[in-house]
């Protein structure tokens, strides 16, 4: 009896065997080896930061598209970037690195609660009633969606708004899809200005709910001599690229001209609101800036 | 009739998940989004049809004949495990858009409880082949109402607020408890 079952466990499991040796065979799918090579190169985080759905994703379209730029994974950085192009044999192209920049300081504006909301405790939730507790519409909420989202613990709350730390922040992005009121934006890691606020409204209502919101005045765009500065969807933008490309001879004249103090240069002594115009400290161009003024 | 309330039984009073506890490691691992649970709920009923049929023909054929039955168990899972192996081999020549989308869940397959316990229950009830195959779709069935139902439920802890210690799987198991005691409702369906 034992003979005969521990003959059918080898027989059934030889047939098996048999069965999935012919059709690893027959169904045999060719596919390219450099696909797990560049795959293995890349930091598996799948954060998407490269608009694709994963690393494999992304290690598929650089190798099958030639006008596929090997420096889109963000998560990994320039050292990854110069694998992918050695794998791929593309040039490397010119890779500016970037971070997230939050555009509020509601807690220097001093913005006050239209309610208090005791629902879900989350960003898009809260936008749903009302657009928010803020009596800013364009303040960060501060529930965290974006804090949650963040794939590499790069975000964190403080006192109802949401601090980043730049050396931890790869760039992906995923933290800009999940907020409701557009207070997060990518910006160069060398920038030297950005608007520290994100409204839309104008003058007296942004006065009205915030002390130190930017009143849309326009001051900044027509000291501008590099031209960079313009209204975009009813906010001040600033092309960034173009702004680097003209360099620091302009001496932050859209941080002088700014009568709110909104405008401010990326460095830690001049974030700060206090009431001169003139900027403590210039930077240089490879200061990693302090996000979280 | 006897058809129709078999198969309404497999779903909702005997669901293969909240009624005879098996397959729970899918049911908790892959039910935090809606689209992953039918995704695997999808790839489970496949594999559960293909193991059933499998896995009677072996039972009458081979088992039966040669006094074996004693080996069920040790035979159904080496028979699953190899279906699987092969599906995904099939899959990913014939139909690679299916195979990208079910690609992970697959070898997972291979270690669900639920596709093995439903081949040996159509073996104790004794059923004929073709009311097999319609457990299998039934019991498939039953497991992707639980997922789905679960996952919408899990769902909506992303906007809810709970202490740090019930996060997760915490509160997972608590639901996949709620959900069970739920289903225990639909026993008086059918006597």
């Amino acid at each position: 009896m034992i003979i005969i079952s521990v003959l059918t466990l080898f027989a059934l499991g030889f047939i098996a065997a048999g069965i999935l040796a012919v059709a690893s065979r027959v169904l045999y799918v060719e596919e390219d080896p450099r696909i797990e090579v560049v795959t293995e190169a890349l930091p598996g985080a799948n954060c998407g930061g490269c608009g694709f759905a994963g690393c494999e994703s992304y290690a598929v379209a650089v190798l099958n598209d030639p006008l596929m730029p090997p420096n889109l994974c963000c998560a990994g950085g320039p050292d990854v970037s110069v694998r992918v192009a050695e794998l791929t044999g593309k040039a490397m192209g010119d890779a500016d690195p970037k971070v997230i920049f939050r555009r509020c300081v509601k807690d220097q504006g001093g913005v006050l609660k239209r309610f208090q909301y005791l629902g879900a405790q989350s960003c898009a939730a809260a936008n749903l009633v009302l657009g928010g507790p803020d009596a800013c519409k364009y303040s960060c909420l501060g529930f965290g969606d974006c804090v949650r989202a963040c794939p590499f613990d790069a975000m964190w709350l403080e006192n109802g708004l949401v601090r980043i730390a730049p050396d931890k922040c790869t760039s992906c992005g995923s933290c800009i899809r999940v907020c409701p009121n557009s207070i997060l934006e990518l910006i160069p890691r060398r920038a030297r200005v950005m608007v520290f606020c994100s409204t839309q409204d104008k003058g007296k209502a942004v006065k009205d709910v915030c002390e130190a919101g930017c009143v849309n005045c326009g001051a900044c765009i027509k000291k501008c001599p590099a031209k960079c500065i313009s209204t975009v969807n009813g906010r001040i933008a600033i092309d960034q690229a173009a702004c680097l490309a003209y360099g620091p001879e302009c001496g932050e004249a859209c941080v002088k001209a700014c009568p709110r103090d909104i405008l401010r240069c990326l460095a830690p002594d001049a974030v700060a609101p206090a009431p001169h115009k003139e900027p403590a400290h210039i930077p240089d161009e490879t200061h990693v800036a302090d996000l979280n003024a | 009739m006897d058809t129709f309330l078999l198969f309404i039984s497999a779903i909702f009073v005997n669901n293969i998940v909240l009624a005879q506890y098996l397959g729970n490691c899918p049911y908790l691992g892959c039910s935090k989004e809606k689209s992953v649970s039918i995704g695997m709920g999808a790839a489970v009923i496949f594999v559960m049809i293909m193991a059933t049929v499998f896995t009677w023909a072996i039972q009458k054929y081979v088992m039966i004949r040669f006094g074996l039955e004693y080996l069920q168990t040790i035979v159904f899972i080496l028979v699953i495990a190899a279906l699987v192996q092969f599906v995904e081999m099939f899959l990913k020549k014939m139909v690679p858009p299916l195979y990208k989308s079910l690609g992970i869940f697959l070898p997972l397959i291979t270690t669900n409880c639920a596709v093995l316990g439903v081949a040996i229950l159509v073996q104790r009830q004794e059923y004929d082949f073709m009311t097999s195959l319609l457990y299998s779709v039934a019991a498939g069935v039953g497991f992707l109402l639980a997922l789905v139902v679960l996952a919408g439920i899990r769902e909506r802890f992303v906007i809810t607020r709970l202490p740090r210690s019930m996060q997760g799987v915490s509160i997972g198991l608590i639901m996949a408890g709620l959900m069970s005691l739920a289903f225990m409702a639909f026993k008086g369906m059918i006597a």
